[in-house]
């Protein structure tokens, strides 16, 4: 077998020992990582491969959170049925929200994006009759879909979101090296280029927005059922803007980085708040040395460490914007 | 004769005052060979943008393969075959040689929408690629990152990206701007050594490329075409001569 099947080989081993391993309260705190990972893995289609970064990328976990919520809560719809339409809601609160954000690009697209999740955020908050409002949506069953197991028991949970998180890892991880996923990056590059070149890089933009919102769709899904509560803070900006953190820390367009980035908030948000009420002072300090010893974040810092001490050095890093001529003309 | 692969009437494009391109009549035939010329701000890069469909016209019609392509956003007229360089190289910087020829060669397939299979899987848009940087002596450095390149395999990159989609109509805006004589005259025979089929449009500052690769000269002289002809006929054109004097190229 290949060095790097034989890699995946033995990171399944561990994930699948993990639970019965560790104290159950790093249990949770793994699972946790893997939902937000998730999440912040489909922020990084966006945000790391196409270059469009979202400040509201919570809207859509909030929302298929507030779906399943509503559905079992207020409705009795099974556990299974509300999953679905968790994910077919964000899905098309993605569609229509992408058809305004995708207008625009940069920091325009920035903004409309955080409007329309603080639009979201209001939404929940008021709207007291069907979301619960500042209370919000306590008593969701669990996601019980026929197994003989009790996905009330966080142990079983691990698994059916180990599960979960590893097709939609995959499937993500097959899309960023497909041919659709480099136009993404080759949209990021040069937008002018690619349309020179014949592509309509709207709608691939549109389309990363849209499936980018799903994966976050799955997500919240997965975190309702987790935590069987939502409330107006799971699609608040902030926590849109620490999707966006785990991301830069992880290491924007390296898929499974922020993936590291989440286990690092989730991680210091728990064991540091044990210790001091400042955890956010650390997480703070922790972002800052990210930006200026490790800009690539984890994964690239992580990777730049391997090239060293497999003795060569990294690929000469081309600067970000390409060579400008001295010759203009309008 | 043969039929006409492009034609401009009265193409205009102002900003605010500024009247860029001032109403321009042009007609190219298919497979002809013709150089844009003009000092600096004549509007050649601007008359560039509304041909390939970047910049929206302020007025008149382009006619591309005797269709009406005025209100054509530039992917669509690059689907109807026309590619562009650019006088400021416009790669993408962060992607390999490989990739940035990828991205050129995948432009006009319907593979280009899959989102499952890997890259090497798709056999046909490879194998143009390597076909292309093997033509080009770029294939032994496929991994490198473009910014590893050399200005003159940067400027090569971007002939190579624009060929890739097999375009009927090729717009080449300074393809030897900054290059070394050397590099400059292998960049001249590549031209000279294109599909007679393709019509090529070549803006260009060095007028001994222009002589050498054109057929035909149309000189713009703030927006407006000022003189059109063979080679001998610009030269000896004094209202030309009047434009360059001061700039000695001619």
């Amino acid at each position: 077998m290949r060095p790097r099947g034989l890699w995946w080989v033995g990171v399944g081993v561990v994930a699948l020992a993990l639970p019965q391993v560790l104290p159950l309260y790093f249990t949770h705190l793994v699972l946790l990582t893997m939902i937000y990972g998730l999440s912040a893995m489909s922020l990084d289609v966006l945000a790391g491969y196409t270059g469009l970064t979202s400040f509201g990328h919570a809207t859509y976990f909030g929302t298929a959170a507030y779906t399943v919520g509503i559905l079992t809560t207020q409705h009795h719809l099974p556990p299974a049925l509300a999953a679905a339409a968790g994910v077919g809601a964000a899905v098309l609160l993605a569609a229509a929200y992408g058809l305004l954000a995708t207008r625009a690009v940069g920091v325009y697209f920035l903004i409309i994006t955080l409007a329309l999740g603080m639009g979201t955020w209001g939404l929940a908050y008021r709207w007291s009759s069907v979301t619960g409002g500042d209370n919000g949506l306590p008593g969701i069953p669990p996601l019980d879909l026929g197994l003989p197991w009790s996905m009330a028991e966080p142990r079983n949970l691990y698994y059916l979101v180990l599960a979960v998180f590893c097709v939609a890892a995959f499937l993500l991880y097959r899309l960023v090296h497909s041919p659709f996923g480099l136009t993404l990056r080759g949209i990021r590059e040069s937008e002018g280029r690619m349309r020179m070149l014949g592509y309509n890089t709207w709608l691939h933009r549109y389309v990363a927005f849209v499936v980018a919102g799903g994966f976050a769709g799955v997500a919240g899904v997965l975190y309702a059922f987790y935590n069987r509560f939502v409330s107006p803070p799971d699609l608040h900006l902030a926590a849109s803007a620490e999707a966006v953190l785990m991301v830069i820390l992880g290491g924007a367009g390296t898929l499974f980085g922020p993936l590291a980035g989440a286990g690092i908030v989730v991680f210091l948000r728990n064991l540091v708040s044990a210790y001091t009420q400042r955890w956010m002072l650390i997480l703070g300090v922790v972002f800052v040395l990210t930006v200026l010893y490790a800009p690539q974040g984890v994964a690239g810092g992580a990777r730049a460490l391997w090239a060293r001490w497999r003795g060569h050095a990294p690929a000469p890093r081309p600067q970000a914007e390409p060579r400008k001529e001295p010759v203009a003309e309008p | 004769m043969s039929a006409v692969c492009l034609r401009t009437e009265q193409l205009r494009k102002h900003y605010g005052g500024l009247r860029a391109v001032d109403g321009v009549d042009l007609e190219v035939r298919e497979g002809e060979r013709r150089a844009v010329i003009g000092p600096n701000g004549a509007g050649k890069t601007t008359l560039f943008h509304l041909l390939s469909g970047e910049v929206p016209a302020s007025g008149g019609r382009i006619l591309l393969f005797g269709r009406d392509v005025t209100r054509l956003p530039s992917f669509r007229r690059a689907a109807l075959g026309v590619g562009r360089t650019y006088q400021v190289t416009n790669l993408f910087p962060r992607l390999s040689v490989l990739e940035n020829t990828l991205l050129a060669t995948l432009g006009l397939r319907r593979e280009k929408y899959d989102p499952f299979s890997p890259l090497a899987k798709h056999r046909e848009p490879m194998e143009d690629a390597r076909r292309l940087l093997e033509e080009f002596g770029l294939w032994e450095k496929r991994d490198w990152p473009i910014g590893s390149l050399s200005y003159g395999e940067q400027r090569q990159l971007e002939i190579i990206l624009a060929l890739a989609g097999r375009p009927r109509l090729l717009l080449l805006d300074e393809p030897t701007a900054g290059l070394s004589p050397a590099e400059t005259q292998a960049v001249t025979q590549l031209i000279r050594g294109l599909d007679s089929r393709i019509t090529v449009l070549l803006i260009e500052h060095d007028m001994d490329v222009a002589f050498q690769v054109a057929q035909r000269i149309t000189v713009l002289h703030f927006g407006r075409v000022l003189a059109e002809g063979t080679v001998e006929e610009v030269r000896a054109n004094p209202e030309v001569q009047a434009i360059y004097l001061g700039s000695g190229e001619l």
